[in-house]
């Protein structure tokens, strides 16, 4: 019976319910532990708090032993998560320049002030399956971590370093960042209004931030490849963490007085782009592309600082397309509507069947008429119409 | 920790409602939708721009009309809950437990006993009354995203009454096709000023909307909208004067339970006979109807 409700939808629900529970449990012991998830899925916690727009790592571990693993769902439920909670505090801005780096490259000059440094990466591992993971034992893992510790010399000075696009701005080949109004600005916060297009680029940098990874790349890699203008350089890409602040709640009216809140870990990246000429000052400079998120998630920083250089131009490819590419870069919002093709539409699809059924009794009665035509008018009538869609659900 | 009796009750239960505000949502969103609702009443029609919560339920699956529910939510209400007119479909009672377990309130599927209605594709076949509030979800707030895909550009011809392009379509429908083929979601034009989707409601219910007794309020989650229908409104399906609004046609037809020939009814493949019957789609009204005949 194809378009019967399925009846008796409680029973339906918990029967699933706990089918679903039993096929994230059966055959397996241990229970995954939070904190394995959390360290040994380090990578992939990073990229579920910056899609779910919240940084608790112990909460994303949870999320993906809920989901089963699935990042999609797994930033959803950090996102539903997020809805329960009041706004109590705003904290200063953060700045990425702070940050105490593990990892920062530069790949438009071989000498950074600072230097190179390469920190935790996959990118020059060969990928080939390391079967001994398998046996991987607790003592393995403690015994390593150890003699690395041991044996790593613990560098003298700061690990915050300057940013190379202001090395870039000393030497007057970036436009500086503009002072004054701008850093007075509240900005847009799109969690709290619904953004519109044209949006402001505080709207922007958010909506981009939150994005789906695997959404991002793939626009950023179009606009590399040839629909779009943006192929940037990378001038500085970092991962460290940086310290959070909030206004001292108690302090006196206009008191300047802060407090520490924690650090995040964060990946920021700026490129490099084409230059041009400043309208007002003539200054011939190069253009910044910014990208900045949650953990380490550096696929995700260099699309974003692609895609908001992309924005900032002029053109007709998918990438410069604001709307096109805010509006569907969000996964909660784009897996959602996806999924929502599995309930049930017979409502609208009989509306359709009854706009079918009618419009095929009124050609019929049409036919012998059209018999009559001559063959050029039928030939023109034969060619595929563009639908009026029928239902739009 | 989880303590031993929250293990047990894992499977059944997915979160633990103590853990969060009643109605789910926090007082500070709760208060902004109230307001935007507001605002949609106080103009009929036209598409309120709200932040939209994610909520614990699929972005595309009834967000717009949980928030609107949520965030109306009293601890005196009643609520009903139904997806393509039926109360037992399963996001319906899916949506339906996810109130009761954060909000502890008392739910019913007697349409007349309902305080707040939200539903999916239909309206109840039920008059509703003046103290009823029907919240619809919306998967699509803009009625003219059919023939504008750009929200910058319908935006404007909103504001400037610019309903050409729609008018057109529709004259072209009936050049190709006859007739105007729009099935469910057929537009509206709401108290002589804006055009509006009514959601994927079939054409049987629009007219419902015209001179109603109760408030209509329809919320898009993920496209971020909510509008309203208050009471008393004049709600005219796009139509021309030789080509005028028809609803879907039953005629003969009758629901297989109750008898009833004027309801919305669904088609049903009967496999083994080979034949297709018919029956109520608002289940509630079809269990009514039968009680009545006893």
């Amino acid at each position: 019976m194809a378009y019967v409700a399925v009846t008796g939808g409680q029973e339906a629900i918990e029967e699933a319910n706990g089918l679903a529970h039993f096929y994230r449990v059966k055959d397996t012991t241990p229970s995954l532990d939070i904190e394995s998830i959390e360290k040994q899925l380090r990578l992939l916690v990073d990229r579920v708090m910056g899609e779910g727009g919240m940084y608790a790592p112990e909460y994303a571990a949870l999320a993906l032993k809920q989901a089963e693993g699935d990042p999609a769902e797994a930033a959803f439920l950090l996102r539903a998560y997020r809805s329960t909670l009041p706004r109590n505090h705003y904290s200063l801005t953060v700045q990425p320049v702070d940050m105490r780096v593990i990892r920062r490259i530069s790949s438009s000059f071989r000498d950074i002030p600072g230097g190179q440094m390469l920190g935790p990466t996959y990118d020059y591992t060969h990928r080939m399956l390391n079967f001994s993971l398998r046996q991987e034992s607790n003592e393995d893992m403690i015994a390593f971590a150890k003699e690395y510790t041991d044996a790593a010399e613990l560098a003298d000075g700061s690990l915050t370093f300057k940013k190379v696009a202001d090395l870039l701005r000393e030497q007057g080949l970036m436009a500086k960042a503009a002072k004054g109004k701008s850093e007075e600005q509240e900005p847009f916060d799109i969690t709290r209004q619904k953004m519109t297009i044209p949006t402001t680029r505080a709207a922007r940098l958010q909506a981009l931030t939150r994005g789906e990874t695997g959404a991002m790349t793939a626009l950023a890699y179009s606009s590399m490849r040839g629909y779009g203008v943006v192929h940037p350089t990378i001038g500085e890409l970092r991962v460290g963490y940086a310290p959070v602040y909030i206004p001292y709640p108690y302090s006196s009216e206009g008191g300047d007085d802060c407090l520490y809140i924690g650090e995040l870990m964060l990946t920021e990246v700026e490129t490099i782009n084409s230059f041009k000429q400043d309208a007002e000052s003539g200054n011939v400079q190069f253009l910044l592309g910014y990208g900045l998120c949650f953990g380490q998630n550096e696929l995700k920083g260099i699309s974003m600082a692609i895609l908001e250089r992309s924005l900032e131009t002029e053109g007709t490819a998918p990438a410069q397309d604001e709307e096109f590419v805010l509006t569907h870069i969000d996964s909660v919002e784009s897996s959602g509507f996806v999924s929502h093709l599995k309930l049930p539409h017979y409502i609208t699809f009989q509306s359709s069947l009854d706009q079918i059924r009618k419009v095929q009794v009124q050609k019929a009665q049409l036919k012998p008429e059209e018999d009559e035509r001559d063959a050029n008018n039928r030939a023109e009538a034969e060619q595929p119409q563009e639908n009026i869609q029928h239902s739009r659900v | 920790m989880q303590t031993t009796e929250q293990k047990q009750n894992n499977h059944k239960r997915t979160f633990n409602t103590a853990e969060y505000n009643f109605a789910f949502l926090d007082e500070g969103s709760k208060r902004e939708i109230r307001r935007k609702s507001l605002k949609a009443v106080a103009i009929p029609g036209y598409q309120v721009a709200f932040a939209s919560r994610e909520m614990p339920i699929g972005r595309g699956w009834g967000t717009g009309g949980l928030q609107l529910t949520l965030s109306l939510l009293g601890r005196q209400d009643t609520l009903k809950v139904i997806d393509q007119g039926n109360d037992d479909s399963v996001n319906a009672v899916s949506i339906r437990r996810l109130v009761e377990e954060t909000s502890g309130i008392l739910t019913t599927e007697e349409t007349a006993q309902a305080s707040i209605i939200q539903s999916r594709h239909r309206i109840p076949e039920e008059k509703l009354k003046f103290d009823q509030i029907l919240v619809l979800q919306v998967p699509q707030p803009e009625p003219l995203r059919k023939v504008e895909r750009r929200e910058e550009r319908t935006r404007i011809q909103h504001a400037e009454m610019d309903y050409s392009a729609m008018w057109l379509t529709l004259y072209e429908s009936i050049v190709k096709w006859g007739s105007i083929t729009l099935g469910a979601d057929y537009p509206v034009m709401v108290h002589e000023r804006y055009i509006m989707a009514p959601s994927p409601i079939p054409r049987w219910d629009t007219e419902k909307l015209h001179q109603s007794h109760h408030l209509t309020l329809f919320g898009a989650g993920r496209e971020k909208k909510i509008y309203a229908i208050p009471p008393y409104t004049n709600v005219q399906p796009l139509e021309f004067e030789d080509y005028p609004f028809e609803v879907e046609s039953f005629d003969g037809l009758s629901c297989r339970h109750c008898g009833s020939m004027d309801s919305f009814l669904d088609e049903v493949v009967d496999d083994e006979a080979g034949i297709t019957i018919h029956q109520c789609s608002d289940t509630a009204y079809c269990r009514q109807q039968q009680e009545r005949i006893g």
